[in-house]
């Protein structure tokens, strides 16, 4: 018994080693969206194209990306081709223009082509808020009944598109 | 003593001031007080380790522009922390709730100190009993004869 009682600090060492060593692998970057299992936020927006505004049926009817960028952000710019090409095989791509200038973003779209069915203007940066975006790029999967699945904080390429490809057919199945 | 109480002062100023805090100033010193300690106590999403009122990032500085216009607009605390909460998750509460989630992390400390208190009281009442009892042995003729031969002996040395 008191033999027993000796090994008590030897099991503790175990069990704290073993979670700082899972720690170690462990993204401090990868923090869950509290966004996810929630409707898209409200919002009324103008396009950057036209005059039209938007509202949140933008997001229903299909499962769709939705695509946080700016001019101003350099991995924006690694991700767009590869946004392009997507859109390109049949994604449906929504675009929010995140505290950019309008004309700049028309400009971007001309020059390195439009992956997006829709841009919406969010030059306040509120909606963005509202999606508890960090920073840009930021992608979220919404499904047809607008409600968001996934976020993926990051630039998309062809070495993750299978986790986005992936949680896009859990968001098909889900309805 | 001086310089401790110096040093501290210093501590506490740096720790509420506020990037770019020149922008948001309150006629109120309360709201003024109540937007330092949000902006100090609610974490910068963008960044790990830097809390709203330290952090240069693009989001922490609109973060602060809702608190200041939140505030302003007479919101309350619970109300300005659940919509951070809402969007950003517990990750900004440097203050987190208290949960199910959360209860080792708020209670864990305590029970750990009442569970070494308890082994500390525990050893201390076994040692005292163990040198009561050593206490009351006492010598037997045989071996009171030796001991003082014993005393002779190094005393003649």
């Amino acid at each position: 018994m008191k033999r027993a009682l000796l090994f008590i600090p030897f099991g503790i060492f175990i069990v704290l080693g073993f979670f700082l060593w899972k720690g170690l692998y462990l993204d401090p970057k990868d923090v869950p969206s509290a966004l996810v299992g929630k409707t898209f936020p409200a919002f009324d927006l103008p396009d950057l194209m036209s005059e039209q505004r938007y509202q949140q049926n933008l997001m229903t009817g299909k499962v769709q990306l939705v695509n946080v960028w700016g001019t101003w952000c350099v991995s924006c710019k690694i991700e767009h081709p590869y946004l392009v090409q997507k859109a390109a095989e049949g994604v449906s791509v929504i675009g929010i223009s995140y505290k950019d200038d309008d004309e700049a973003a028309r400009r971007w779209l001309n020059d390195l082509g439009n992956p997006y069915a829709a841009v919406v203007v969010d030059a306040e940066g509120l909606l963005a808020l509202d999606l508890g975006v960090t920073g840009a790029p930021e992608t979220f999967i919404v499904d047809a009944n607008g409600i968001i699945r996934y976020k993926f904080t990051g630039v998309i390429t062809a070495a993750n598109w299978a986790v986005i490809a992936e949680q896009m057919k859990l968001a098909e199945q889900a309805l | 003593m001086k310089w401790l109480c110096l040093t501290f002062v210093l501590f506490m100023s740096n720790a509420f001031a506020v990037v770019d805090g020149y922008q948001y100033q309150f006629e109120n010193a309360e709201l003024q007080a109540r937007f330092d300690q949000l902006a100090n106590d609610l974490r910068c999403p963008k960044c790990q380790n830097q809390n709203l009122a330290d952090s240069h990032a693009q989001v922490a500085a609109d973060l602060r522009k809702q608190l200041y216009q939140q505030i302003e607009a007479g919101k309350d605390d619970q109300q300005i922390l659940d919509y951070m909460v809402e969007r950003y998750g517990d990750f900004v509460l440097y203050r987190p709730r208290v949960n199910t989630m959360t209860y080792v992390l708020w209670f864990g400390p305590a029970l750990l100190g009442v569970v070494a208190l308890l082994t500390f009281i525990v050893i201390v009442v076994r040692r005292r009993k163990n040198t009561a009892e050593a206490a009351v042995q006492e010598l037997d003729d045989a071996q009171r004869d030796r001991l003082n031969a014993l005393l002779q002996d190094n005393k003649n040395d």
